[in-house]
């Protein structure tokens, strides 16, 4: 089944961590951040479960299992501390939760 | 052992005059399998399409001025991983996948973005210093993997089939075997951030009544 060969699968799993990264660095909403953390996430997934496919163990497969669980978490988790934040300072944008800079 | 030995012994010799002719060949040999898909070969159309989908709506996520279209970006993106998840034959992954993150994970999103009811105020300029700093890192990553990927580094060997692909019952065999003391603990962790969610949303009567 498994014609596109492992480079074109790390290369596409690059490119989305890169995109990612990128959002996090340039994005100034928290959402949109958070969101682009979950992408890079997903990219390193598609890195291990194609790695996992051509050295055919199960691993890797494994592993993504771990790492869609613990990913769940992360969001509950941060998108309960966005909303707390949110109720306390009426803001999700960074640059406006500066307060510890000062 | 002899292998390693054999393979080490290659490149000092072609390091003399075969290499450059040999490294372009090989990363145009590359760029073809890109450029002309064999319109028979299915499944190499469908891994562009799902690859090239994935990344656009990945750009979608990070580029778009409503949150609401980023999430549903999300949600689309994820469904593009999940098409190349099967055709990796992981088809548990790929089903996971949809069920967890593009269906409960990434609606979470949605909904939190829909509450918060974020005006549009973002200053989404293109300067200051974290940006040339996202668009340096962006251009590294690229440059560092797809550099060892285009050089052929990576593959080395055809892919193993396992039989018939990522079965239920390996999944199970090894969670309930090698990985037993990892599915407890990950049981704990969502006991754990289960809890601090409610801790963190709920709402503090008692401080607000000490101000």
């Amino acid at each position: 089944m498994m014609t596109a060969s492992l480079n074109a699968y790390v290369i596409v799993s690059a490119v989305l961590f890169a995109i990612g990264f990128f959002g996090v660095l340039i994005r100034r909403n928290t959402l949109i951040v958070f969101m682009s953390l979950e992408l890079m996430l997903i990219a390193s997934t598609l890195a291990l479960v194609a790695f996992s496919r051509v050295n055919g163990t199960m691993d890797g497969n494994v592993f993504v299992f771990f790492i869609l669980t613990v990913a769940a978490a992360e969001v509950a988790v941060g998108l309960a501390i966005i909303v707390a934040l949110f109720r306390r300072r009426q803001t999700v944008q960074i640059d406006q939760l500066d307060t510890l800079k000062n | 052992m002899p292998t390693t030995n054999g393979i080490r012994k290659k490149p000092p010799k072609n390091t003399a005059t075969p290499t450059n002719p040999a490294l372009p060949v090989l990363r145009f040999a590359f760029i073809t399998e890109f450029l002309k898909p064999d319109p028979t070969d299915m499944a190499q159309f469908l891994f562009l399409l799902f690859a090239i989908f994935t990344v656009l709506c990945a750009v979608g996520v990070v580029v778009n001025k409503n949150a609401v279209n980023a999430s549903i970006c999300l949600i689309l993106c994820l469904v593009g991983v999940a098409g190349l998840f099967v055709q990796l034959d992981a088809y548990l992954l790929a089903f996971v996948l949809l069920l967890v993150y593009a269906g409960a994970v990434a609606a979470l999103f949605l909904f939190i973005v829909m509450l918060l009811d974020v005006q549009g105020k973002e200053t989404f300029g293109l300067r200051g210093f974290r940006t040339i700093a996202g668009f340096v890192a962006f251009a590294l990553l690229l440059a560092g993997i797809g550099s060892v990927a285009l050089k052929g580094q990576i593959v080395s060997s055809p892919p193993v089939s396992l039989t018939g692909g990522a079965q239920l019952k390996l999944y199970a065999y090894q969670l309930f075997t090698t990985y037993l003391l990892p599915v407890q603990i990950i049981g704990f962790l969502l006991l754990i951030s289960m809890l601090g969610v409610i801790v963190l949303s709920k709402k503090h009567e008692i401080a607000e009544d000490a101000k």
